[in-house]
């Protein structure tokens, strides 16, 4: 056996921009036959960017991308990707969930066809869920929209590793055991290590610091778009990643403790949400005037518990898990999916969720939306030459500064927001911090879902979310990014 | 084996051929003499047509979209096919294909535009519909006597509709279920991004699908003259609310690029009974149509309801 | 958007201006061939029969207007439904008309209510439930009114065709109509909350509007156009007739896509009705005039829709 092991990619410098927001930046990786590489950070890291360049669906701004020992970083491609062997598994599911799994595998094979196709797609997927999954339970005619999330990543995961025409020197798996229960990621991650044993590559990013520890060869940390610490597995233990995720420098805060818990303790109670079947349960309160965090990583529930106060509020209706005292507004994070109208002015926007105190004699008083329109421009700064241009003439930040507007604007007691600060310019950031403080001092009650631990320094309670509970509460005055972070991954290995 | 029966899938699936089984069941029950060779023959005639034209419609709700123009398109094929075929098989089939390809070309128009198929459609509705008008002014023609030979001919022991319909659905079937680039095909309309990146074209398999539902629009107006023998340019104007319900109701989903041949030729069936079983409940024709909405309307309930019961 | 789509932007800065301009287009060439002879008559039939368009063409609107995939496939129906229970229920007399126009609206609420629920409860999307309760409502019309013969009380009829110096009655009625929707969609919460679900639904409830609440409004106010068009079609035409309806279902998708309507949604155009409608109308005299054959007409009408949509190109909503 060589002690020189094959390079199977290299990236040298890489960058990765959307406007103002840098994703990626300097990124150096490399990944030899026969390792797995772990990938942790916390959101917005950067990892997914990372990956997504790497399977060519994304295109790097500069740097050099070096694959099998030839820079391909210009017209870098999934094509080409899979080509030199680089296959990816991503979160969001790439099966079509009309056809059957052995259709699904036929779907990326191109040369799987002729007579006999299907039995030979069928071999293949079954050949390889057996391999990776023994007692897997999935039929190769089963049709994919039927099987739980479950048996689809198991099915996802397989196709990823099966070989008709090309290569397969490297597989990216993002968060794939995500929706597997314990066992069956304990296979998959089995089966990662013996495929490493045959000279296979493996990138695996997880939120689970036990399966990079116990799993990868090499780990990569990254923050902020930059990779700032690389080691052998071995070298690391659950509280250094930890500790490298976080930052040096522990954030500011013009918030005062004092009053922080003096709202907490005697303020109106305004929101409460939690499910009460559930054991060892903790309950949102929220009070009057109270800003609440809701952290943790991505995806473990928060917006869901948002949408739910939004809806409960919304539609009136009495349940069981959600209190709510007062009429709720939304600040959206996804501007185009939940926020913009994409056809209206800037003025429109803001004013949408107001329009009920503008009207007389069943009319609406154009004069008035003018006045609401002007106030926020000053208030909140939007920076344009005249409100009744298009929403979409606005930078970015500024759009997101129209959906405060329209938040903060109506006539809203409670005001929920999805994480809207994602992509946004620090100077904006700054501002609406100030605003939201300045509102809570009014007696506004905000609950502020956000994947920024620094910006939980600007709330006065924050409750930790994980696999869609709440994990861990904390006040202001006890609030360390250490304490997030350990709560926000898995405890215990 | 109760647990498989009463599972939403399995009821799903088996709902097309539920529906049709209790409408015949309920036709030979009031009319008994309707369960012979005979009748179900005179029953099921139209069958071929308006299978054919839903068999169309199922192509092009296969990619998510929906066409407004397959009725005027087949009275326009069979325009055509009752004068120029006749007089000029040539110059017939040519105009034949010419269709099929503008079929296809619009497919390319909708892609490439990004345009709503519904808008779309409904233009090209007039268009066939203009040049039917031209092609045949006034009811008439004379239906190819090979087409007429070929529809007329009496099958033993199984009526000729009853054959050509399971033949439609079965060579669609394989077409679509068993070969490879079906499975593409279908998988277009489930998760196009994701086909996409796999490196199909999506042009080409929409210009795919469209040409098809051309080619099956065309051998709808033939067969029809097959049997009406003469020809008029309106006369399959009800077939595109036909082959939409077909569809729907062989448990064909608007998107998602779930559907079923065999449950479309099975609709198509279904509602080509519906004229009989009105006249055996002695309810009076004006009530066909009507009946044709109430089928689809409970089967769509039944489908929520199933749908809820998995939820 | 690439550049020829922008420039196409500019040019119809104010669509609705496009579909009269091509009306006078049309009415020009008209009267050229006829030198000049009836051109005013030609205007007045055309602002007679546009009319109808109009009524069942704005309820299309509101309802394309709610988002894409929303299109109201009833109204053929509904027109002949209410057409024929209106003319039974009158039964010539002057009377009863005030009986029929109640009974034209509780036409139009039933289907409203009934296509809403088909929607709703079924969750049928809107072209299947309204196809499917568009032959349920036509087998109801053909049942009900077959062989009816029943003139339409004398009110009825002259309202339905009496003229103002050669302004038709009935037109002046929907022009104020239009004008009257234009100020809904434009200055009130109704109209505001269409434009927003049309751009983006979940946004919309998002930004605190009942979405549901006003999507039943929407399909309501679609029926009831399209009955009210029934009642008035049936004084104007001397009587119900089973296919009364037809044509208006083309036509009422015709005049929004023309009128600069977005079919995408969110997006509304009432002046622009007006203007595709007379443009239809002018557009199938001047062919006639021209000696076009029926065919040759049909196909340019097609082609013309077709053409349209193509320039406008596909308004993908936000994901």
């Amino acid at each position: 056996m060589s002690t020189e092991r094959k390079q199977i990619v290299r990236f040298e410098a890489v960058h990765k921009s959307y406007g103002a927001v840098k994703a990626l930046v300097n990124v150096d990786l490399k990944v030899d036959a026969g390792e797995c590489l772990g990938l942790v950070g916390h959101n917005g890291a950067g990892k997914s960017t990372l990956m997504n360049v790497l399977a060519g669906t994304i295109p790097s701004d500069q740097g050099i991308i070096s694959v099998q020992g030839k820079d391909l970083a210009a017209n870098y491609d999934v094509k080409k990707a899979h080509k030199n062997g680089i296959r990816c598994v991503f979160q969001e599911l790439s099966l079509c969930p009309n056809l059957t799994v052995a259709e699904n595998v036929r779907v990326v094979h191109k040369s799987l066809k002729g007579f006999g196709w299907k039995k030979r797609s069928r071999t293949l997927i079954k050949d390889k869920l057996d391999e990776i999954f023994p007692d897997h339970g999935i039929y190769t005619d089963d049709v994919v929209g039927d099987l739980s999330i479950g048996k689809r990543q198991m099915v996802e995961i397989a196709r990823a590793f099966t070989v008709t025409d090309d290569p397969l020197h490297l597989v990216i798996l993002d968060e794939p055991t995500s929706s597997l229960d314990s066992s069956t990621a304990q296979q998959l991650l089995d089966y990662v290590r013996k495929a490493v044993g045959n000279d296979q590559s493996c990138i695996l990013i997880s939120h689970l610091l036990g399966e990079i520890l116990n799993y990868s060869d090499r780990i990569l940390v990254m923050k902020d778009g930059e990779v700032v610490a690389e080691r052998p597995a071995a070298d690391f233990t659950r509280d250094l990643l930890v500790a490298d995720m976080g930052s040096k420098i522990e954030a500011e805060s013009t918030l005062s403790s004092e009053r922080s818990m003096k709202v907490r303790n005697t303020a109106e109670l305004m929101v409460r949400a939690g499910d009460k079947q559930q054991e060892d349960n903790i309950e949102l309160l929220a009070h009057k005037g109270e800003i609440v965090g809701l952290a943790g990583l991505a995806g473990n529930g928060q917006a869901k518990m948002l949408l739910q106060v939004y809806d409960t509020a919304m539609k009136g209706t009495r349940r069981d898990s959600v209190d709510v005292q007062g009429p709720v507004s939304l600040v959206a994070g996804d501007r185009q999916a939940d926020g913009i109208f994409h056809l209206w002015s800037i003025g429109r926007n803001v004013c949408v969720r107001s329009l009920r105190n503008m009207v007389t004699n069943f009319l609406i008083d154009p004069s008035l939306e003018q006045h609401m329109s002007e106030l926020w421009r000053n208030k909140i700064k939007i920076k344009t030459p005249d409100m009744n241009n298009n929403i979409l003439s606005l930078s970015g930040g500024n759009q997101q500064k129209a959906l405060f507007a329209r938040a903060l604007g109506s006539d809203a007691e409670i005001v929920l927001m999805d994480d809207p600060m994602r992509g946004v310019d620090i100077g904006t950031k700054y501002e609406v911090y100030d605003l939201i403080k300045n509102e809570s001092e009014n007696g506004r009650t905000f609950l502020w879902y956000t994947t920024e631990i620094d910006e939980l320094y600007n709330c006065d309670y924050v409750y930790i979310f994980r696999e869609g509970k709440i994990v861990a509460e904390i006040s202001h005055s006890e609030l360390t990014e250490e304490k997030v972070l350990q709560a926000s991954f898995e405890k215990g290995v | 084996m109760w647990g498989y029966l009463s599972s939403p899938k399995f009821l799903r699936s088996a709902l097309p051929a539920a529906s049709f089984l209790a409408l015949l069941a309920a036709i030979f029950y009031l009319q008994p003499r309707t369960m012979s060779y005979f009748g179900l023959n005179l029953m099921l005639q139209y069958a071929v047509p308006i299978a054919l034209a839903t068999i169309a419609q199922m192509h092009i709700l296969m990619v998510n979209d929906l066409d407004l123009s397959i009725g005027p398109f087949v009275g326009l094929t069979a325009c055509i096919g009752a004068t120029l075929l006749t007089t000029n098989p040539v110059l017939g089939i040519l105009a034949l294909t010419g269709c099929i390809a503008a079929y296809a070309g619009l497919g390319a128009l909708i892609y490439w535009r990004n345009l709503p198929s519904i808008v779309v459609t409904l233009g090209m509705s007039f268009v066939w519909l203009g040049i039917a008008v031209i092609v045949l002014p006034t009811p008439g023609g004379k239906a190819p006597v090979l087409i007429k030979a070929i529809m007329g001919f009496k099958f033993p022991f199984i009526p000729l509709p009853i054959i050509l319909a399971t033949a439609i659905a079965l060579i669609v079937h394989i077409g679509l279920m068993h070969s490879s680039y079906g499975a593409v095909l279908r998988g277009t309309g489930g998760n196009p991004k994701a086909v996409a990146r796999a490196g199909w074209s999506l042009l080409k398999s929409k210009m795919l699908m469209y040409g098809t539902a051309g080619f099956f629009g065309v051998l709808a107006g033939l067969s029809l003259i097959g049997l009406t023998s003469a020809a008029d340019a309106h006369i399959a104007d009800r077939y595109t609310l036909y082959s939409i319900a077909g569809v729907i109701l062989g448990g064909g989903e608007f998107v998602g690029g779930r559907v079923s041949a065999i449950g479309a030729v099975l609709g198509a069936l279904t509602l080509t009974l519906t004229g009989s079983f009105l006249i055996f409940m002695k309810i009076s024709p004006d009530w066909q149509i009507g009946a044709q909405g109430a089928i689809l309307i409970i089967v769509l309930a039944l489908r929520a309801l199933i749908n809820r019961k998995e939820a | 958007m690439n550049a020829s789509t922008r420039v196409f932007e500019n040019v119809f800065k104010k669509p609705w201006i496009w579909a009269y301009l091509g009306t006078l287009i049309v009415w020009l060439i008209t009267i050229a061939f006829t030198k000049g002879q009836g051109a005013g008559d030609i205007v007045t039939a055309a602002l007679s029969f546009a009319t109808f368009t109009v009524i069942v063409g704005i309820g299309q609107m509101l309802v394309i207007t709610t988002g894409p995939g929303n299109i109201d496939l009833s109204i053929p129906a509904n027109i002949a439904l209410s057409g024929a229970v209106t003319m039974k229920v009158m039964d010539g007399s002057n009377e009863m008309l005030l009986v029929g126009v109640f009974v034209a609206l509780g036409c139009g609420l039933a289907v409203g209510i009934f296509n809403y629920s088909l929607i709703r409860i079924l969750r049928i999307p809107p072209i299947i439930a309204t196809l499917s309760s568009s032959f349920l409502i036509l087998s109801t019309a053909i049942a009900y009114g077959r062989g009816l013969k029943i003139k339409p009380p004398p009110l009825l009829a002259d309202f339905a065709t009496m003229r103002l110096f050669g302004i038709p009655i009935l037109a002046i009625f929907v022009i104020a109509m239009a004008g009257f929707f234009s100020i809904v969609m434009h200055r009130t919460l109704y109209g505001r909350s269409i434009l927003a679900i049309g751009q983006n639904m979940r946004a919309a409830w998002l930004a605190g509007i009942q979405v549901e609440r006003i999507r039943f409004i929407t399909y309501v106010l679609s029926a009831l156009l399209a009955s009210i068009c029934g009642l008035v079609l049936a004084g104007f035409s001397g009587g119900a007739s089973l296919n009364m309806g037809e044509e208006y279902l083309l036509a009422s998708i015709a005049v929004v896509v023309i009128g600069g309507s977005s079919v995408a949604g969110g997006k509304s155009n009432v002046p622009g009705i007006w203007g595709a409608a007379l443009f239809l109308f002018l557009l199938v005299t001047m062919l006639n005039t021209l000696g076009v054959t029926a065919g040759l007409r049909l196909i340019l009408t097609g082609l013309i829709i077709i053409a349209v949509i193509t320039t406008a190109g596909g308004d993908k909503p936000q994901h």
